[in-house]
């Protein structure tokens, strides 16, 4: 694969992580992480969304007006974001339920229409559909790892399952309910932001 | 009823706040608060938005899209429902609608307008003002209950950004990590703040 | 690039519209008896596991869910009002959700403590019948909760005022802590006790803090530490549906019309 493909895959799930670096994409990645299970299904959910996305709008790139360019690429995103939550309530209808809301935002969330504006319009196909699996990644990779700690510290679950026993069934782990609350989310993704950003000074403010 | 609409105004603006409760329209929450000036005017903005398109688009559900809305065309159409085409409709409604702020600020009330610049196109795109549409339509409002509800929803968003402006505006002189800096800060900030938020949870007028 | 011509502008936008809703259409259109199907399961789950005939979280066949409802489950459609049953209502279709937002087959319900807005003139209630017998009534109840309308079904036995079990299938309350009301330990703490004291008052509670076991504090269920709200909640909507603006009437005419028989 060469450099640029690999790029356009790799670059979004540290150095150029969606939600860490381009801050996009906070929206549902703070609601949909109490549990692993929504926040696994949401990431499937964006990175079909966002490769398709990408992909279509980049092989009609040539041929949209400059004037009307915002409202086509919603239109088009707005038309996939459809079809999945169709999809979802036909085949998994007990996840759509706990996704509801949120899976409509996926229209707004500003990754999609960010990267489609940024790159599937300037680039072709092939490249588009790589940059839009590799933001889906790195999406996803912030989604599962707050959605891990906060079903873990939050509930002592994992996917549902008990992992730590908790007090009020006899064990010995207290569930930290601060976790699952939006404040658990925040704190998460900021220390997040903390270690890469440590990791990788290149990154940080002044 | 006044207290009716008085108490959905209150959770709106505070237990029901857009950003810190529900975490909508993020994006530009962390991006826009390096300011109170320019939060002030997103906020402002955003408020405006959403007192005209949460009822706008609660018209639109109730006479176009539910099952059995389109009755008053052919009232043999009882199980038409497009209510699965209501995200392009609202967000077509919205960005319309800030279309035609932008342009009627521009004509009215032009410093208004320049002061606001580019954020006026952005809250197109800014999940708490579809949120609110959806949120409209999972709990059934009125017209009346969707328009103070959207202002409400705007209010808090207007609240919770200038707040987190000024918290930003006093850190500068603050001796914060290097790693930390910038947006690691501000997300722990916003968790705080979120924490103070959760006191209003329960309120009934 | 040059740029293009309005010609081109509008049938470019034309032509993107077009294909947008052929492909959103045909697949609403195509997936749609699907999730009809999907929601109906979803529903008798809940009855099923209410009335005891299933366990939550258990993986069943749609077909096996099917032939437990069947086998066991009667719906009837019951007047609000009067507590009698309407046979004209297939109770198959009847979507009582929706007939609650329809002016044509709702009213709006008197101030009350569960935040019911509006009340529908028929709703659908479940029996379950073992060997000809009435064993269970399995009713539908509803109320506002913290962050969302709570939606479940509070099985009675055939006393009217045993009760069976309670459940809720769907609700917005935050997770760990209002939402604890999916626990099941937290269920299980109400099979046995009592809606009605001996007065014929509805006396069923949720508290605050621990209460006893349902032989010695038949009225009164715990409460869920940190969720006093969805617990009160939980504790308003099941005394309204109990009472004459719910199922009070129904609950009156089943103990006069079962009252006699055996």
């Amino acid at each position: 694969m060469n450099q640029a493909r690999k790029k356009a895959l790799l670059d979004p799930l540290f150095n150029d992580n969606p939600i860490a670096a381009q801050v996009l994409g906070i929206c549902s990645a703070l609601a949909v992480t109490t549990k692993l299970e929504t926040s696994v299904v949401m990431s499937l959910a964006v990175i079909a969304v966002l490769s398709l996305s990408n992909l279509t709008v980049s092989l009609i790139r040539n041929l949209i007006p400059s004037s009307i360019r915002i409202i086509v690429q919603l239109t088009i995103i707005a038309s996939l974001v459809i079809v999945t939550d169709q999809i979802l309530q036909a085949f998994v209808y007990d996840i759509s339920k706990q996704l509801s809301v949120f899976v409509g935002l996926i229209i707004t969330n500003c990754i999609v229409m960010g990267r489609a504006e940024a790159y599937a319009m300037q680039n072709p196909p092939f490249e588009s559909l790589l940059d839009g699996l590799g933001n889906g990644f790195g999406y996803s990779l912030i989604l599962i790892v707050v959605g891990f700690f906060r079903e873990l510290i939050g509930a002592g679950k994992l996917f549902g399952h008990q992992v730590l026993p908790v007090v009020t069934e006899g064990g010995w782990y207290q569930p930290n309910g601060l976790f699952v609350l939006s404040p658990g989310a925040f704190f998460l993704i900021g220390i997040f932001i903390w270690w890469l950003r440590t990791w990788k000074p290149e990154l940080q403010e002044d | 009823m006044l207290e009716h609409y008085l108490s959905l105004a209150v959770k709106a603006i505070f237990v029901d706040n857009m950003a810190l409760a529900f975490f909508l329209g993020m994006c530009s929450f962390l991006a826009v608060s390096k300011k109170v000036e320019t939060a002030l005017g997103l906020g402002a903005a955003v408020t405006f938005v959403l007192t005209v398109t949460t009822p706008l688009n609660n018209l639109l559900y109730k006479y176009l899209l539910a099952e059995g809305a389109l009755t008053w065309l052919n009232p043999a159409w009882t199980t038409v429902d497009l209510s699965f085409v209501r995200f392009l409709i609202f967000i077509g409604s919205i960005a319309a609608s800030v279309q035609v702020v932008e342009m009627a600020l521009d004509r009215y009330v032009p410093k208004l307008y320049a002061a606001l610049g580019v954020f006026l196109p952005l809250i197109a795109v800014n999940c708490a003002i579809l949120g609110a549409s959806l949120f409209m339509v999972e709990r059934d409002y009125t017209l009346g209950e969707s328009t103070v509800f959207g202002f409400g929803s705007g209010v808090g968003f207007w609240l919770a950004i200038v707040a987190l402006a000024a918290i930003r505006e006093k850190i500068v002189y603050s001796n914060v990590p290097p790693a930390l800096r910038g947006l690691g800060i501000t997300f722990l900030i916003t968790g705080l703040m979120a924490i103070a938020f959760m006191a209003f949870a329960g309120i009934q007028l | 690039m040059q740029p293009h011509s309005n010609a081109y502008i509008v049938g470019f936008a034309a032509a993107v519209c077009l294909v947008c809703s052929i492909v959103v259409s045909s697949t609403a259109v195509a997936l749609r008896p699907r999730q009809a199907q999907n929601r109906e399961l979803d529903r008798q789950k809940q009855v099923l596991i209410v009335a005891g005939l299933m366990h939550a979280g258990e993986s069943v066949e749609a077909a096996e869910v099917q032939r437990l409802f069947d086998e066991s489950i009667v719906a009837r459609a019951v007047e609000l009002s009067t507590g009698t049953y309407d046979e004209s209502v297939d109770t198959a279709t009847y979507d009582q959700r929706k007939a609650t937002r329809d002016p044509a087959m709702s009213k709006p319900a008197d101030p009350n403590t569960a935040g019911i807005r509006r009340l529908p003139y028929k709703a659908v209630v479940y029996q379950k019948v073992v060997d000809g017998e009435i064993e269970m009534l399995i009713l539908p109840i509803e109320g506002a909760g913290l962050w969302s309308t709570l939606y479940g079904f509070l099985a009675l036995a055939s006393d009217t005022t045993t009760i069976e079990g309670i459940t809720f299938y769907e609700h917005g309350e935050t997770p760990g802590l209002g939402g604890e009301v999916d626990n099941p330990s937290w269920k299980a703490l109400w099979p046995g006790r009592h809606a009605f004291n001996d007065n014929g008052e509805i006396a069923i509670e949720v508290i605050k803090g621990n209460a006893g076991t349902p032989a010695d504090d038949p009225y009164r269920v715990d409460g869920l530490s940190g969720a006093t709200i969805t617990a009160r909640a939980v504790s308003h909507l099941v005394q309204f549906w109990l009472a004459d603006d719910g199922f009070g009437p129904y609950l009156d005419q089943f103990r006069a019309d079962e009252g006699g028989a055996g």
